[in-house]
This record gives structure tokens, sequence and C-alpha cells, in this order.
């Protein structure tokens, strides 16, 4: 009899978790990173396998980075955000470009507009894993110590740049 | 005046539906024979006033009244008047309506199939039907009205997606609605043997070809959804693991597995009770994937309108019919037993290790898709899984399935002998090892690539042999045909999706008119480009010569569109399709100098996949039309009738 009911139970599950979907939203999430030293990393660029992007080209300066992917929805669902955040010219916005292929990513990147001073292409995604990323989009605001200062999981909106990474960089900058 | 009278229909069509679900129910209960007798009218009226509401929408479309809510979003009267007929489920109230149209029409259509069912499981089958279809039915009028007015009435619309002003978008969404809705037959017949405790080898008859159909049909309908992503998107990718892509690829699974476990039950009388599971399972997926699809839950590509307040009616109908089901299976399955009992090697046991694999793939899929969700609903980040996890899941789960394939319909039933399996395979089983081997060591293909190869030879090997080894070739039931046509559509697939990973190709250069390029052994040279005036876009179409080594040319001409109302770009991407390789030529964004993006692609075998495709519907097709279903359905009613006559 009880084997019957298994299926049940399982659903049951699913329900509940489908329930929760429905009013959810994107999160911030606390990070054992922050407060750390970003990891370094030396990475060619998406658009030119020749040039190479370097970590340590950004010290001493508040930059961003951002974790994106071709293959992942809620990026180009982050993506209008992201433009409009590098159209402010306040701070650099740097890509990894994380478990991708260069072709698919530049054709991305050509199709919905490139919000990056550089990209760095981390085809294997080992740069990501240094970085404790779970999934794609993830954002990192970096300073210039090369300290993480704040890490936003899920999908960027306008509202956390103005409320949160906008005064974060202002007051780094100050800092 | 005709919105008034759509939205007047489909309240008719739900009274009709109540009607239906409810008295034939209690007939079959209680044994009223003029109650019974209600089921096939009231199936019929509401097909016809479904019909009726559609055909209004469709022409409130065709008419540009921009006073209905519905059409003024989703069209424009600049639209020709075929996308504008196809824009009416171009938009989430429409495909609704096409929904519930085309689950009224599998309704009548078993309403008229049915006459040599036994009266009381027809009337069973019909009210399961009409449940499905007054939750819809609310769900539209209450949530999601097509009919709704505009006032004042907009002066023109806001046009379709230009995405989906496609000839696709005239055929993919009603077939693939087929597939999806189509199970929802094996579902009634599932819930109504557990409701009337009639769970037999003619149960599973009178199940096999409504599935087969429905199942033939949602491989069509992904088939040219698949196929039209692959020219329209510009991208050449032609399967991108979406949301909702993954939705309708489980239940294609579950159906696969259902199709063969019904073949089980209807010939040994075994899995009966997982049989069931996998009917119920089927089409609770189809519901699931429209929840997605329809909620907002994931974020897709495919998710035009989403409000949140549909996505609970959605659930709560999801809770009630998949939670029911499965309720009333914990209660009645039981009784029902396991049925014949059969030898670890055996046909029955090899067809259960392809369920259980094509259900771990279904699970894995949807694990992948729901992910996100899970993470998310425990506050831990919204995320998104894509193709490198699927692709390296699938992957192992698939490769069995592949083997078995060949092999199992050599297995005997109930009892089978080692050896003797053994000896008839032996001799294919080495030719594809030694060809796998050449391809690897020999021809220095990579070993996923050779495996691949070796795998869809094994395959049409196998299916050929079983074909040789029959005595009498001509009179082999259409079934038998439809699995042979399946199994190598499968094995030609496998051989294109092998190749095109393996060995496609593809470069992106700058180029101005009147240069040219060599990529990848052709020339491509850039002659010409003009403004094309489209009826609702412009557009710069750009000419191309493509020649090969031996100086044969190809003209290909991709295009930049630019769709004025939705002041959307698109890309028409140029395809050379051949036998052996497509050239795929696409533009990108125009540089500041005159220079224009352009991408080159060569994929080997692409059209080999589609060819697979077709096969395996047609063999879906093919079977369901075998003699003897038409012959089973007869015999049981006469043994029906004389039960009756006895009682």
């Amino acid at each position: 009899m009880k084997r019957y009911i298994l299926p049940l139970g399982g659903f049951a599950v699913l329900l509940v978790f489908l329930g929760i979907g429905l009013r959810l939203k994107p999160q911030e999430i606390p990070s054992p990173l922050v407060g750390k030293r970003a990891p370094e990393f030396s990475l060619t660029q998406v658009g030119d396998a020749r040039e190479t992007f370097r970590s340590t080209d950004m010290r001493g300066k508040v930059w961003v980075l951002n974790v994106w992917a071709s293959w992942c929805g809620p990026c180009r669902a982050e993506h209008p955000a992201l433009l409009e955040l590098s159209k402010l010219k306040v701070v650099p916005v740097v890509g990894l470009n994380y478990n991708d292929q260069r072709g698919d990513s530049q054709r991305w990147l050509n199709e919905f507009g490139n919000p990056y001073q550089a990209t760095a292409f981390d085809g294997d995604g080992k740069t990501g894993i240094e970085f404790g990323v779970y999934g794609v989009p993830e954002t990192f605001v970096i300073d210039k110590q090369g300290l993480i200062r704040l890490k936003l999981t899920g999908g960027l909106t306008s509202a956390q740049i103005k409320e949160q990474l906008l005064p974060l960089i202002q007051e780094l900058n100050h800092g | 005046m005709i919105a008034e009278l759509g939205n007047f229909a489909l309240m008719l069509a739900l009274c009709l539906a109540l009607v239906q679900g409810s008295l034939p129910l209690l007939g079959a209960w209680r044994g009223r024979r003029s109650w019974i007798a209600l089921a096939r009218p009231a199936a019929a009226g509401q097909f016809a006033f479904v019909a009726l509401a559609f055909g209004c929408l469709v022409a409130a479309f065709a008419d540009n009244d921009f006073s209905v809510a519905y059409v003024a979003s989703n069209s424009n009267s600049m639209l020709p008047w075929y996308y504008r007929v196809a824009a009416v489920w171009g938009g989430h109230e429409g495909s609704l309506l096409l929904w519930v149209l085309i689950l009224a029409c599998w309704t009548a259509a078993v309403a008229l199939f049915s006459k040599r069912l036994p009266p009381a499981l027809a009337a069973r089958v019909l009210a399961v039907m009409a449940w499905i279809s007054v939750g819809f039915l609310l769900f539209m009028l209450f949530t999601s009205n097509p009919f709704e007015r505009l006032l004042p009435a907009a002066r023109d619309g806001r046009d379709l997606n230009p995405l989906l002003q496609d000839p696709g978008m005239i055929f993919h969404p009603p077939l693939l609605y087929m597939g999806y809705v189509g199970f929802s037959v094996a579902f009634a017949f599932a819930i109504a043997a557990l409701l009337g405790g009639e769970l037999d080898a003619a149960w599973a008859r009178w199940s096999r070809p409504w599935t087969l159909v429905a199942w033939a049909f949602l491989t069509l309908g992904i088939f040219l959804g698949s196929f039209w992503a692959y020219y329209e998107l510009g991208w050449g990718g032609w399967w991108f693991w979406d949301a909702v892509e993954n939705a309708s690829f489980m239940p294609w699974l579950v159906g696969t597995a259902l199709i063969h476990s019904l073949a089980v039950t209807e010939k040994r009388g075994s899995f009966k009770n997982w049989t069931v599971l996998l009917a119920i399972v089927a089409f609770s997926l189809s519901l699931l994937g429209t929840f997605l699809v329809r909620s907002g839950v994931l974020t897709s590509v495919h998710a035009f309108a989403t409000d949140p307040r549909r996505g609970l009616f959605i659930l709560a109908f999801l809770a009630l019919v998949i939670g029911g089901s499965l309720a009333l299976y914990a209660w009645r399955a039981p009784s029902v037993g396991a049925g014949e009992r059969f030898a670890v090697f055996s046909r029955e046991s090899l067809l259960l290790l392809n369920n259980v694999l094509l259900l771990t793939a279904a699970a894995t899929v949807l694990l992948g898709t729901l992910y996100p969700l899970f993470l998310d609903a425990l506050e831990l980040g919204k995320i998104s899984v894509g193709a490198p996890y699927f692709e390296a899941v699938l992957m192992p789960l698939f490769l069995p399935v592949l083997v078995l394939m060949a092999a199992a319909p050599f297995v005997e039933w109930k009892r089978a002998a080692w050896g003797k399996v053994g000896g008839r395979l032996s001799k294919i089983a080495q030719i594809a090892l030694l060809f796998g081997l050449t391809a690897w060591l020999g021809l220095k293909y990579r070993p996923a690539v050779a495996a691949g190869l070796m795998l869809s030879l094994w395959i049409v090997l196998g299916t050929g042999l079983h074909l040789a080894q029959r005595r009498n070739v001509v009179k082999q039931p259409l079934g038998y045909w439809g699995m042979l046509a399946a199994h190598a559509g499968i094995a030609v697939f496998v051989f294109g999706v092998t190749l095109v990973k393996g060995g496609e190709v593809s470069e992106d250069a700058s180029l101005r008119v009147g240069e040219s390029l060599v990529s990848n052994g052709l020339r491509y040279s850039f002659v010409n480009l003009q403004k094309v005036d489209g009826p609702n876009y412009v557009a710069a179409r750009a000419t191309f010569e493509v020649v090969d080594a031996d100086n044969n040319m190809v003209i290909l001409q991709p295009e930049k569109r630019y769709y004025t109302v939705q002041q959307m770009p698109m890309t028409e991407a140029a395809i050379e399709r051949g036998f052996t390789q497509d050239i795929y030529l696409s533009l990108g964004e125009p540089g500041k100098d005159g220079a224009w993006l352009v991408r080159m692609q060569r994929k080997p075998f692409m059209g080999w996949i589609w060819a697979g495709c077709l096969m395996i519907a047609a063999g879906g097709l093919l079977a369901a039309t075998d003699r003897r279903y038409r012959l089973g359905r007869r015999e049981a009613a006469t043994q029906a009738a004389s039960v009756a006559v006895l009682v």
C-alpha cells in the first residue's frame, strides 16, 4: 500500500515548491566571500582571444564583476539593468563569461548590446568556481584593495542598482 | 457583437461540460442508462460551442477588431492575413482557447469512436475529459478572457511579436497542443479504469491507438518548434534546453515509456499499475508544462504574458487534477495487482528497464528545469541551469536506451535464453563495434562521436535484421512497421545529432559589399546589399555567392529585418540545405564603416535530424492505424454485449 502513496507524496512536495515559487523575488544572499580578498585571475577576452584581462589591473579601482552566460535566461532579463549601469559611467563593469562557448557569447553581446568594459572568457568555469559561483548570474562589487564587498545572486534589477550598488560604490570611492 | 457571441459560446460550452462531467459519471455509478447516454451529445455540443467561440476570435482577428483587447495587443492592420489567423494563438488567452478547442476535438473524437466500448467505461472517459475542460474554461472565463473589450478601441494593434511571424507559428502550436492534450485521452482511460476497477488487456488495447496518435503529434510539434528555432533565431542552434522546450520534452519521454508499457500490458497483462501511473504522469507533465509556461514562475523566452493570479489558479487546478488522480491511484491501484510474472531476462524486463531509464531522464529534465525554482524557494538565490547540465546528465541515460532499443525486440516474452539472443545479435554487434573502433582509431573521430555513429549503425542493423528474420515480411501488421520506422528514425536522428555536434564549424567575420572570404573550405563573396520593404517591416537583404572547392555556386540572401510597429530587429538566416550538410549564413549588426558582421556556419548532416524526427512521428501514426485495434474493439464490444444480455 505504502509505495502507491509515494507518487502522491512526491507531488505534494512539488506543489509546495511551486506555490512558494509564485511569490518569489530575486534576493540578496550573504556569501562567505564577502570581506575576503577576491581570487586573482587572468583570462583571455571574449571578443579577442589574443587580449588578456588581468584582475590585478583593476587594483586601485572600485569595480563590478558580473558573472553571466549566453545560455542563461535570467542573464538576459538583467541585461537592460546592466546596460543602464554601464551608461552611468560611474564604475567599470567587467563580465566573467562562465561555462560558455566563445562564439555563443560574442553573438549574445552583439545581439543584446555590450555593457562590459572587458569580458573575461571562463570557458571551463574554473575562475567561476574560485569565486564560489553556483549559478549565473551573480554580481560582485570589489573595492580598491581587491576585497569583495558585496555579492548579489540572481538577475540584477534597477532597484538593486539604485539602492545597493550605487551607494556602496560611492562610499567605497570616497573611503 | 462577434466578441459577445464568442463569450456566450464559451459559457454555454462550460454548461455542457459540467453536464458531461457529472451526469454520465453518476449514471455509470448508479447504472442509469439515460444518464450515461448524455455523455456523447454533451461532448458534441461542447465541441460545437468551443469551435464557435474559436471561430469568433478568428473573425475578430480577420476583421481587425481592435476593440477586443486581445486582438489589439496581438495583431496589427498591416499584418498579413495568415499571420492574423495564427495570431489567435500568439498570446496567452488565445493559446488557452486553442488548448480547449483541441481538447474538445479529442473529446468529440473519443465520443465518435467509442461506440464499441462498454457504455459505462465510455461515459467515465468522457466525464473525466469534461472535467479537464471545465477547469480550463473556468480559467479562461475568470482570468484570461480573450473576448474582453477595450474601450475606447485602439486605433491600431500592437502587432504580433516578430519572432512569431513565421509559417512555423501557424503549425507548431496546434501540433504541439494536439500532442499535449492528446495525452488526456490516455489519462481519462486510466482514471476511468481506476474508477470502474476494470484494468485489463482490453483497457490497454483501447488506450494504445489514442496514445500513439498523441505521441506522434507531440513528436511532430516538438520537431516543428526545433526546426523553426533553427532558422528563425538566427543562431543555428536547434535545441536550447529552455524551460518551455523542456516542458514539451518531459511528456514526450514519459509518453515514449507509456507506449512501450501499454504494449506489455496489452500483450502480457503485466505492468498494469505501472502503466496507469505512466498515463497519469504523462498528462500531469503536460499540465505542469502549461503551468510553467503560463504562470511565469520560470524565466523563459516563451513566457509572453504572466500574471500571478493566473499562476494561483493553475496551481489550484494542478493540485486538484494531479493530486486527485494520484490519490485515486494510491487508493485503487493496490487492488489491481501487478499482473503476470516474468523472468529476469525477458522482453518484459528489458522494457521495464527502458521505462525506468526514460522516466529517470524525464525526472532529470524536471529537476534541471525546476532547480532554479527550488533554490529560489529555499532562499538560496535565483540561478539558471543550462545546456551543460542537461547534456552531461542525459547522455549516460540515453546511451543504454539506444543499446537496448536494437536488442530488446529479439528477446522473447516471459523468459528468454541469453545464448539464443546473443547468437542472433553477435554478428551485427561485431560489425557495429568494428565500425565504431575504425571511426575512433582509424578516422580519428572523438570517442563521443564514434560512439554515436556506432550506436546509430547498431540500431539500423538490429532493426533491419529483425525484419529480415521475419518469415512473411509483407504480412506483418502496421504496428510492427510503425515500430521499425520509429526505431530507424531514432538511428537517423542520432546519426544527425552526432555529426552536427561533432563536425559543425562556424566563423564570424566583418565584410563589406564586394569583399570575399574563405571560411572552412567555402568562399563567401558579399556581392550586393539592398533595401527591401516587407508588409510590416523594412529589411536589409545581403546577397552572397558561396562557392565550394569544385566551383559549385549557391546564392544565399540573409536579411536583417526591422519590424516597425514593435521596433524590433530580427535576423533572417539564409540556409542552403543539403543531403550531407547545411550552409547557414546570418547577418549580425552593421558596423560604422559599412561592414557587416557575418556568421558563416557549416552543419554536416543537419537534415538527418529532421528526417529522423519525421520517421519517428510517422512510425507512431503507422502503428496507431494497425487493424488489430479496430478488430479488438469489435470483439470486446461483442463480449460486453453478450455479458449485458446475460445480465
